[in-house]
């Protein structure tokens, strides 16, 4: 699971990884489709593809010749599992923030109160 | 918007750079908010995880000042320390941060309190890591997952998730 995760990040601190994965995410698309737009060589891209694929961010149907990239979407529920885990503890923290604040605002109109009661 | 409101707390790691940067808004005035940063007994009150207990050794909030302070649970103790760059009052702190248990790693945080009228503030804190794998330990500390490299738009991810 850990070695995954790693996998994952790693497989995406490529650029055009990133890229093939935002293009993936749009639809399904045969290696020559994703080679396109990159200057470089199909085995290069296979290369990458080969990464993404270790990494189970994408697969490779049976389709005949064709054998289209699928993007395994699932995957970035690992992801954002784990960014996730961090903004929980945010919010929770600023969540006691909130109620620190509401304590504060609470003090200072009490003590209003305080000084009209001692005025009247 | 109103003041029932529950707000998000968003968090973006940009995957070209060692930061995090986290974004929240408060229904109180950015002086309450900022004393609740500067004042000790306000901070302890809410700056730790909540299963843990905190001890601030030294609170000295003012440019130039320090501060170092102790999370303590069933497990054992987390010291933290660092500098107060700057304090500027209602507006921004600038301060360094160092956990005791990775004593070469430092961050740099920049806290500033935004005014949106009507008593509210937005909040927005950046933290500079001095790598991006540092960066991604302090992400992922208190997790079993140890994750060095690699990036994408998480916050991006999230929202898409939406």
């Amino acid at each position: 699971m850990e070695d995954r995760l790693s996998r994952v990040f790693a497989a995406l601190a490529d650029p055009i990884r990133r890229d093939m994965v935002a293009r993936l995410a749009v639809a399904d698309a045969t290696v020559n489709e994703l080679a396109e737009p990159y200057a470089v060589t199909v085995q290069a891209v296979s290369k990458h593809l080969k990464v993404l694929e270790d990494a189970g961010l994408v697969s490779r149907s049976r389709q005949a010749q064709r054998r289209p990239v699928h993007l395994e979407a699932e995957v970035f529920d690992l992801m954002t599992k784990w960014i996730e885990r961090y903004r929980r503890e945010a919010e929770q923290r600023y969540q006691r923030l909130d109620a620190v604040l509401a304590e504060l605002a609470d003090d200072s109109e009490s003590q209003t109160q305080t000084r009209e009661e001692d005025a009247s | 918007m109103s003041t029932t409101t529950h707000h998000e707390t968003t968090i973006a790691a940009n995957p070209d750079l060692p930061t995090i940067e986290i974004v929240r808004e408060f229904d109180a005035p950015p002086a309450a908010v900022f004393r609740a940063h500067v004042e000790p007994e306000l901070v302890k009150k809410w700056l730790g995880p909540r299963r843990l207990e905190m001890e601030i050794v030294t609170w000295d909030a003012r440019t130039g000042g320090e501060y170092r302070y102790v999370h303590r649970d069933d497990q054992g103790e987390y010291r933290f320390y660092g500098s107060f760059h700057e304090v500027r009052p209602g507006e921004r702190i600038v301060q360094t941060f160092t956990w005791e248990g990775v004593p070469d790693g430092v961050a740099l945080e920049t806290i500033t309190f935004e005014d949106l009228g009507d008593g509210r503030t937005r909040l927005r804190g950046v933290s500079v890591f001095d790598s991006k794998e540092a960066r991604d330990m302090a992400l992922s500390s208190g997790m079993e997952v140890g994750v060095n490299e690699g990036y994408e738009r998480l916050d991006e991810l999230l929202t898409a998730e939406k």
